[in-house]
């Protein structure tokens, strides 16, 4: 194709988009901005929903304490658990780039695999790990001396999160490696050869320049851990409520769809304001990095 | 390259440990001969396989979610293909807009987009259906079908194509005879990373699947809640293998290291 074919061919674009643009305004915008509008609207256990305009469930968001408390919890177990892949999977993702090709290879294949099987399958996994007092976890914790008494994993806030940061630890491991593969190896052995120690190396050298995916990490993390429904809702039982399954009750059991419309909104709004404000602290604090 | 120090190696294997402890903890309770979920300490037995045959309601629930990942991830690069070409070739008013359009799926917690789609579909008179179910996956694996098919575009070589218009051909047999096959290892690896996101979804499927409709994942999800026993984990066992399968293929053809790769830049 020409340069005059391609400048006659203005048009090409966006008829070659045109299926996908109506398809994602057609399923996507609208149905989102139905349920904005949903939030807005009256519902009652005998009259269903009444499209009316009232700040009713907006309200109740506001004021019940119920709701404050649940919006911690689940921006609390997001929190610890980016924490923990944060903490874990950053050294795992250094460890394993300075393994052998071969082995490097193999290990990331078995840490990121996990990413594409079920989450309902590996938060199985891990109810059954915990399963109630005499669970796996607690003999092997105890018999290694750790701790005295077992605890309780299941039905508890600590095993959410053990249990999300092992669904969401390959995110933050595959962010980190991604970092570490822009990273000059001289670097290290220069800082060596002038008399830094490893503590030095990796406090002065290898940190520094790793932040910016140990950053990025953190907000896919995070915001997937606020948002997760699956394992909160296995490991978590049907009264440790998050936002996803506090949602999916209001629109299923209570079948008070407005509300759950509500809670929806104000979840999706937070972590938009999450995500866009810390992306833009990071590429601000770190622009160098991303030139 | 420098090498791992002991205690970095110790911590590598504990973490590796814990990473495939829970996979491998139901794919071996998956064996137990017991009528309770124990780990087999008195030999392997395929009895909770076989128990699968009495719950028509997973296999229906299989076959659901094999036809949905494999329908769906064939729509969305039906629309998908073009929209990467023309974003791959033309720098165009309102390209990065469209782009993140398009990758927006990714950014939106299925929660919400669940709540969204049953909204629309049971305002739409679609509720339930099989047909919304396909539209709603549609939209998740799009951001996984675009991104694949649009990373083959971009390093595609185009002198090729334009030998093939200089000896003539044009339009439709232009894209079937060249830029199809040169960009179908991507259009291939996309197909099935976006079955695989289908094939697992759970968040925005449980909002959509009426009893007929019900997704495995879903399937799995709403017996976990009544009671955990033997049967759901040989289910799972069947899940990890079907994936495990997926994984091995997109390896092959593709690389997986690029997949993921591809995958993780797009949580941002």
């Amino acid at each position: 194709m020409s340069m005059a074919a391609e400048e006659r061919n203005i048009r090409a674009p966006w008829a070659l988009t045109a299926p996908a643009l109506m398809l994602f305004v057609g399923v996507l915008l609208i149905p989102l901005a139905m349920t904005v509008m949903l939030s807005f609207h009256d519902w009652g256990q005998y009259k269903g929903i009444e499209p009316v305009f009232i700040l009713k469930n907006w309200h109740e968001i506001a004021t019940d304490p119920y709701y404050a408390e649940m919006f911690w919890r689940t921006f609390r177990i997001a929190i610890l658990t980016t924490l923990l892949t944060a903490l874990l999977g950053a050294p795992e993702a250094y460890i394993l780039n300075r393994m052998d090709g071969r082995w490097k290879s193999f290990f990331l294949l078995v840490i990121l695999g996990p990413l594409l099987i079920s989450v309902v399958a590996r938060t199985l996994g891990w109810a059954l790990l915990f399963g109630g007092n005499n669970g796996l976890v607690n003999k092997l914790l105890m018999s290694l001396g750790v701790m005295r008494s077992p605890i309780p994993f299941m039905f508890t806030e600590t095993g959410m999160v053990v249990a999300l940061a092992h669904v969401m630890m390959p995110f933050m491991v595959l962010s980190v490696w991604a970092a570490l593969q822009r990273l000059d190896p001289q670097i290290e052995n220069a800082a060596m050869s002038l008399g830094a120690g490893p503590v030095t190396i990796i406090r002065r050298i290898i940190m520094p320049q790793i932040m910016p995916g140990v950053l990025s990490g953190a907000i896919i993390v995070f915001s997937l851990s606020a948002s997760a429904f699956a394992t909160p809702a296995i490991i978590g039982g049907r009264r440790l409520k998050v936002a996803a399954t506090l949602a999916y009750d209001e629109f299923l059991n209570t079948l008070n769809w407005p509300l759950g419309a509500a809670v929806a909104t104000l979840l999706l709004v937070a972590l938009v304001l999450i995500v866009v404000g810390s992306n833009a602290l990071i590429e601000r604090r770190y622009a160098e990095v991303f030139r | 390259m420098s090498r791992n120090g002991p205690l970095a190696l110790i911590f590598h294997t504990i973490f590796v440990v814990v990473m495939v402890a829970p996979i491998a903890v139901v794919c071996l309770v998956a064996f137990t001969p017991e009528g309770f979920l124990s780990l087999p300490t008195n030999g392997f037995s395929l009895r909770w396989f076989r128990a699968i045959a009495n719950y028509p309601e997973f296999i229906h629930a299989f076959w659901v979610s094999l036809g949905l990942g494999a329908l769906s991830s064939f729509v969305a690069l039906l629309f998908a293909v073009p929209a990467a070409l023309a974003i791959a070739r033309y720098r165009f008013r309102g390209r990065d807009a469209l782009a993140a359009l398009f990758l927006s799926p990714l950014m939106i917690p299925h929660v919400v987009l669940g709540i969204a789609f049953l909204r629309f579909f049971t305002s739409a008179g679609l509720g339930g259906s099989f047909a919304a179910l396909i539209i709603a996956h549609v939209i998740i694996v799009f951001p996984f079908a675009l991104r694949l098919t649009l990373a083959a575009a971009t390093g595609m070589d185009r002198t090729v194509e334009m030998a093939a218009v200089s000896l003539g051909a044009g339009g439709w047999t232009l894209f079937r005879r060249v830029t199809l096959p040169l960009i179908l290892p991507g259009v291939i690896s996309g197909w099935a990373l976006a079955f695989i996101q289908s094939f697992d979804d759970l968040t925005m499927t449980v909002f959509l699947a009426a009893p007929g409709t019900e997704t495995l994942p879903v399937r799995m999800f709403l017996y976990i809640q009544d009671n955990i026993d033997p049967l759901v984990t040989s289910v799972s066992a069947c899940v990890i293998a079907v994936t495990m399968t997926a994984l091995i293929l997109l390896d092959r053809f593709y690389g997986l290291d690029r997949v993921l790769a591809g995958k993780g830049d797009t949580g941002r």
